[in-house]
């Protein structure tokens, strides 16, 4: 449930759902997502959902932050039952020539290379949200054993397509960016297509994702 | 082949197709772009009786420079910029706010926008441009939107696919005023500042640096001390939301801006302010005030029956 509202500036609406990460908490912001997505108010012009909070960016020129406020208390989330999740498969090469903070890895987590794609692979992961970059899916939970801080200097590009980690969560660089997450492999997928202008992303929240490992061979040969 | 077109002989820094912009997208990680300086870019569109949602080109700093082949269509630049005009043997200095009607052969060359950054020529007809979500704005980091979302390169050619009968000659007094003061309403993490950092936030100068574009506004000055915590858990961001990182320098997101962050917001640039906050080049001083929200909600308004004034007068 929305805990408060507040306004983030003039033009939007600060909806807090809580300080923690889980899925439950994150389930009823893609809750409150979806059916306000769905009713089209007059001039709310782009919806935020994140771990715990939905921002409602709306027109300055249409509507105001009481209008909306008022709006969306007065929204009945709960009845949106059906969230319309998939469950998809990424491959994931993690050969070295795409792994390139393994050692890192090793190092900080105190586990084997192996012992590393055991816990991450073949397993089932959440994604709480997209964006940053267009189509960045951030998944979670990883196992507490997984978890790294983000490099003190981030690339000034990480590769298209790296699957990378942080704290708990991992995500895919769905083009070349900046980035200061944990390299460990790289995906020969297209997580984000923008000729697809009606379904852009792969990865949307609410879905869940598993990572299965596929060779160097298999990654060259993918897209042929 | 259309016989109307633009050739590219110097595209200037960061010279793009820019309209209304796209929304509905923030959930997937594509923020609204769209001309920075959107009053400068309505006007431009209403010089040259173009709709006012159609594509212009938007340049920073230094802008293009052009040879027009085709039938007799008008332009207009805005912004505060030098141009010229160069026709078959006389080469004349342009003037913004003033609609010029060029033919076949002709040239414009942008020089630069004048202690500003933002600059906007229009062409009264319709571009010949590729849509990505309603929008041909190009998002130059996503490579979403028009010319495959990248900026104009030299040797380009565009295409114009109309041009607009009415060939009016406008122009307006229109003067870009500059503010002292970039008026911000409290950020959901203002309380994560020492006391003496939100006075720093307030009371001191900063200065744009040089690491500012069209995803964000960097500035430099004294600074801010976080007293909570120099992250937060990731969440959605807008454009005017004022970052401060750990290092204390705050950051102003922009229209091209990601659309998810994790450092603390201090602040929110008051919509009546955006179009003049892009305006501030490097090197330029910026002082924050403390607005409410109702203040800054009845400004917008003012400031939106003035721009609707100004356009009904062209």
């Amino acid at each position: 449930m929305i805990k408060n509202i507040s306004n983030l500036g003039d033009a939007a609406l600060y909806c807090d759902f809580g300080n923690e990460v889980n899925k439950s908490i994150n389930s009823q912001v893609i809750k409150y997502f979806k059916t306000i997505k769905k009713k089209k108010f007059e001039g709310i012009n782009n919806l935020t959902p994140s771990y715990n909070k939905l921002i409602i960016s709306y027109d300055l020129k249409k509507t105001n932050f009481k209008e909306v406020k008022n709006y969306v208390e007065n929204i009945n989330a709960q009845d949106s039952k059906d969230i319309n999740s998939k469950k998809l498969e990424i491959p994931v090469c993690c050969h070295e020539n795409f792994s390139m903070d393994i050692k890192r890895l090793e190092e900080i987590l105190k586990l084997s290379r192996e012992k590393i794609l055991e816990n991450f692979l073949n397993k089932e992961y959440f994604c709480y949200m997209t964006g940053f970059i267009a189509g960045m899916p951030f998944l979670g939970d990883l196992d507490e054993n997984m978890r790294a801080q983000r490099l003190e200097t981030p690339r000034v590009k990480v590769p298209k397509g790296s699957v990378a980690l942080t704290e708990q969560f991992a995500n895919i660089y769905t083009f070349e960016s900046p980035g200061g997450w944990n390299i460990l492999g790289n995906t020969p997928l297209d997580v984000f297509d923008s000729s697809k202008e009606d379904k852009p992303n792969l990865i949307n929240p609410g879905d869940t994702v598993i990572f299965k490992e596929i060779t160097l061979d298999q990654y060259k040969n993918y897209n042929e | 082949m259309s016989s109307n077109y633009l050739d590219i002989i110097r595209p200037g820094i960061n010279t793009t197709f820019q309209d209304k912009g796209r929304d509905h997208l923030y959930h997937i990680g594509i923020p609204f772009s769209g001309a920075m300086d959107n009053r400068n870019y309505l006007i431009a569109n209403k010089l040259v009786n173009n709709n006012l949602e159609s594509a212009v080109i938007e340049f920073a700093y230094q802008g293009p420079h052009i040879k027009y082949s085709g039938e007799k269509i008008n332009f207009a630049v805005t912004g505060d910029v030098i141009f010229s005009i160069k026709k078959k043997d006389t080469e004349i200095e342009g003037k913004c706010y003033e609609s010029y009607q060029i033919e076949n052969g002709d040239e414009i060359n942008v020089i630069s926008t004048n202690k500003s950054v933002y600059g906007y020529l229009a062409l009264g007809g319709e571009f010949d441009l590729k849509f990505q979500w309603n929008s041909c704005s190009i998002n130059t980091k996503a490579n979403i939107g028009s010319n495959d979302g990248k900026k104009l390169d030299v040797g380009q050619r565009i295409n114009l696919k109309k041009i607009n009968s009415n060939k009016d000659i406008k122009k307006t007094n229109y003067i870009n005023t500059k503010i002292e003061n970039i008026r911000v309403i409290k950020g959901t993490n203002f309380d994560y500042f020492s006391e003496e950092g939100k006075k720093i936030f307030y009371e001191k100068e900063f200065t744009v640096s040089k690491l500012s574009d069209r995803m964000g506004m960097r500035l430099e000055g004294p600074k801010i001390d976080n007293i909570v915590n120099t992250n937060i858990k990731s969440e959605g961001l807008i454009k005017g939301v004022i970052q401060v990182p750990a290092d204390g320098n705050p950051i102003i997101m922009l229209s091209d801006h990601g659309t998810i962050g994790g450092y603390p917001k201090i602040g929110v640039v008051a919509s009546v302010d955006y179009d003049r906050l892009v305006q501030m080049s490097p090197g330029s001083k910026i002082k924050f005030k403390d607005i409410n929200l109702s203040d800054a909600e009845t400004l917008f308004k003012l400031y939106e029956m003035e721009t609707q004034n100004l356009l009904s007068q062209i």
